[in-house]
């Protein structure tokens, strides 16, 4: 019975999940807080959770791992960026519709007071259709390129994150608290979102428990719904072809599935999650970090749903939620723990280790033909 | 017809778009050519051996060897440990290749077994492979030195007495390999300057006549890196590099041939780890300084791109793809800057620009290279069901 589960669940999991329960319970011993602890745990289970989610609808539909997760991130970071640029803008453009079409409650009263969230709600809005042409393009290549889609994904996203370096600097943004003050133009390395949607989910519906613990409801509202609407989107008629393509490509053909799309639309799918996550983590964290922000940060994403128990042609709901969990408790665990106990940082190294560790792993399985 | 065409284009892109980014950014830059030859020169001889080690494990079959920032790795600790001792010269050279092999190997063992796990996906399990021995490695020069392995030496450590500093300075080895035979190319009025300055036996002088200016030859490092071609060369021929080759074209008919597969593929990536590891070495005796924590991670992105940009695929690459690749990026790595500023005005999308085109490069050179390995498959289970080439 304990066999089978640690076979089931492997060595590097049960050693991770050992290694952070022996974190909690040393934590208050070397006086750390717990609820701090478990707060920040929370909030960046939260910022980081829907990214991770990202990998679901790609390594269900056999295209591994989404290395190229930048891609994702880009056309999020754009969403962001323009809905600070074009802010007035928008608010004025709906005030005009709600007196063009009547809306009796789209007043000028109401933008006022709900700034902020359509602020938020702009960026998502012109984030997705830009993560969508993206996808498509990357999903059309990916399909050129089967059985090296995983490299072939890194390296789309660091050349697509070093070409928008490039862009960055060149393309005409105004806004002055985005700018370089003393240029007037090219995007600045990280721009607050303050007085834009700073922790707009965090701070919505959030349940103060004690001074040091505060639940974020409405980002693990948010988060869930997207994972909701990602669970039954893969029990739709087109997510069970997806999964078949991921598991049979040649069965899932021969039973009318057209396997080119079906993966174009899981990639598709894979690059909006990403730029909806990303833009809940910028409005959690604080900042928009442009330029090299989003090189790496595939990586924690596709270590955490390995983390969570997913394999490199099988995932679901449950791993992203587990995997996010431990993974984000270790790096909120170790910095705080080691730093009482040892007088030094090692977080940075932990999380290279155990990352790329858990990659490794997943990739060195035998997967069946 | 034009199916070849495509093929010509589609096997030569890299290098052709290449010149062609040359072409345009030379004359922006407003570089002489002296600076340019100087800069190559140096810059061939700090690379090469570096992309060098790549070769072995393409003819194995085994991709790009993502992995070479273990031996670069295996040769900083040496590097670090003869910095600490005070051994300068060629000695301190030689002795941080003694110690840095042995970690090279064990390395390269580590990294054969683990890629031997992972066939079909070797680059990817190899790159993130890098990642993770990074992480030891971190864990080994900023925790561990100072502490279990014993530094001494002050300037070295951090100011809480363990743990690397961030910039090592290698003056006691800066290019002793390098000047081992000083020589400079000068034309024809140059040439007095330097027999009176320095005297005319410390310095083997070359002349070509019409040359304006002079140019420093870091023949020692040269003569080095055609020795080691040498050995590539005659190493393809002997009866391992054979076993290679044959692993490279099938591994399924290698091993009916009695072709141990998996030990000559580990034995494939321990050879290249420990040439990556003597070329980390040849690389910073150049430099000058090591930067304890980022050198080996660029030394592997930038040999893969001069290698690709050389002209060669996953599946096959020659000591010429080297030199040509060596040449051409590095080439656009020198005038991309000043091109970049005197375009548009800002350096910093020179920088940027080859940081794209760096990683570009790669992708583009994967993406032929499986979408051409598709279409052959393609092909040949076409040909199977008895229509050749047709619709």
């Amino acid at each position: 019975m304990i066999s089978k589960f640690i076979k089931n669940a492997g060595w590097p999991r049960i050693i991770i999940a050992l290694f952070l329960l022996a974190l909690f319970v040393t934590a208050p011993f070397v006086g750390v807080n717990i609820y701090t602890s478990f707060n920040n745990t929370l909030v960046r289970f939260g910022m980081n959770g829907v990214m991770v989610l990202a990998m679901i609808p790609m390594v269900q539909a056999g295209c591994g791992l989404n290395f190229g997760l930048p891609l994702g991130i880009i056309a999020g970071l754009l969403g962001a960026t323009l809905s600070i640029e074009l802010n007035t803008e928008i608010l004025a453009r709906l005030a005009g519709l709600g007196t063009q079409y009547k809306i009796s409650w789209l007043t000028q009263e109401f933008i006022t007071t709900y700034r902020e969230p359509l602020g938020f709600a702009s960026a998502l809005i012109i984030a997705i259709p830009i993560a969508a042409i993206l996808g498509w393009f990357y999903g059309k290549l990916l399909n050129r390129v089967k059985g090296d889609e995983m490299m072939i994904a890194t390296y789309v996203g660091f050349s697509s994150v070093s070409f928008m370096c490039i862009a960055w600097l060149l393309l005409p943004y105004k806004h002055p608290t985005m700018v370089w003050g003393y240029a007037g133009r090219g995007l600045r390395t990280t721009i607050s979102v303050e007085g834009y949607w700073l922790r707009i989910l965090n701070d919505a519906l959030s349940l103060k428990i004690n001074e040091h613990l505060t639940i974020p409801t409405g980002m693990l509202i948010f988060f869930a719904v997207m994972a909701l609407i990602v669970w039954i989107f893969m029990r739709t008629k087109t997510g069970t072809a997806m999964t078949a393509v991921g598991s049979n490509p040649e069965f899932a053909r021969a039973s009318g599935v057209n396997v080119d799309k079906m993966r174009t639309i899981s990639v598709v799918m894979s690059t909006i999650l990403g730029a909806v996550g990303i833009i809940v983590y910028e409005q959690s964290f604080g900042f928009i970090q442009l330029y090299m922000g989003p090189f790496y940060m595939a990586l924690p994403a596709v270590a955490s749903i390995l983390l969570g128990g997913a394999s490199v042609n099988k995932a679901g709901i449950l791993n992203v939620i587990v995997g996010t969990f431990l993974f984000q408790g270790i790096l909120t665990m170790t910095p705080s723990v080691f730093n009482s106990v040892f007088q030094t940082d090692m977080s940075e190294v932990i999380r290279l280790i155990v990352s790329n560790g858990m990659i490794l792993y997943a990739l060195t399985r035998k997967v069946r033909a | 017809m034009i199916r070849k065409l495509f093929d010509i284009i589609a096997n030569n892109a890299v290098p052709a778009i290449f010149i062609l980014i040359s072409a345009f950014a030379i004359p922006l830059s407003g570089f002489s050519a002296s600076y340019l030859i100087q800069e190559l020169l140096t810059r061939i001889g700090r690379n090469s051996f570096l992309i060098l080690s790549l070769l072995i494990p393409i003819m194995a079959g085994m991709g790009l060897n993502f992995g070479m920032v273990l031996g670069a790795m295996a040769g900083q600790i040496g590097l670090l440990l003869i910095c600490d001792w005070g051994v300068v010269g060629i000695p301190g050279m030689v002795l941080a290749c003694l110690i840095g092999t042995p970690i090279a190997i064990v390395l390269g063992i580590f990294c054969g077994h683990v890629l031997n796990r992972a066939k079909g996906r070797e680059m990817v399990t190899s790159y993130i492979l890098g990642f993770f021995i990074n992480g030891v490695y971190q864990m080994v020069v900023l925790y561990l030195m100072g502490w279990v392995i014993p530094i001494t030496n002050p300037n070295l450590l951090l100011s809480r007495g363990y743990g690397v500093r961030n910039a090592v300075s290698l003056m006691g080895i800066r290019g002793v390999l390098d000047n081992l035979v000083p020589t400079i190319i000068t034309g024809t009025e140059g040439a007095n300057q330097f027999l009176n300055i320095n005297g005319a036996k410390s310095f083997l002088l070359l002349q070509i006549p019409c040359l304006e200016g002079s140019i420093r030859l870091p023949l020692g490092t040269f003569i080095v890196i055609a020795l080691f071609c040498g050995f590539i060369v005659w190493f393809r021929k002997t009866k391992l590099g054979q076993d290679m080759r044959a692993i490279g074209q099938s591994q399924s008919v290698s091993d009916s041939a009695g072709i141990p597969v998996n030990r000559t593929r580990i034995i494939a990536i321990v050879i290249s780890t420990v040439l990556a590891c003597y070329g980390q070495i040849i690389y910073l005796q150049n430099m000058g300084t090591l930067n304890t924590y980022n050198s080996h991670d660029q030394a592997g992105m930038f040999s893969i791109a001069a290698l690709l940009i050389g002209g060669a695929s996953v599946s096959k690459a020659n000591i010429m793809n080297v030199f040509v690749g060596v040449i051409l990026f590095h080439l656009m790595f020198i005038v991309a800057p000043m091109a970049g500023k005197n375009l548009i005005g800002e350096a910093q999308i020179g920088e940027y620009f080859r940081v794209f085109v760096s990683y570009g490069i790669i992708a583009l050179a994967l993406v032929l290279h499986a979408w051409k390995r598709n279409r052959e498959r393609e092909a040949a289970r076409r040909s199977l069901r008895g229509n050749k080439g047709g619709e």
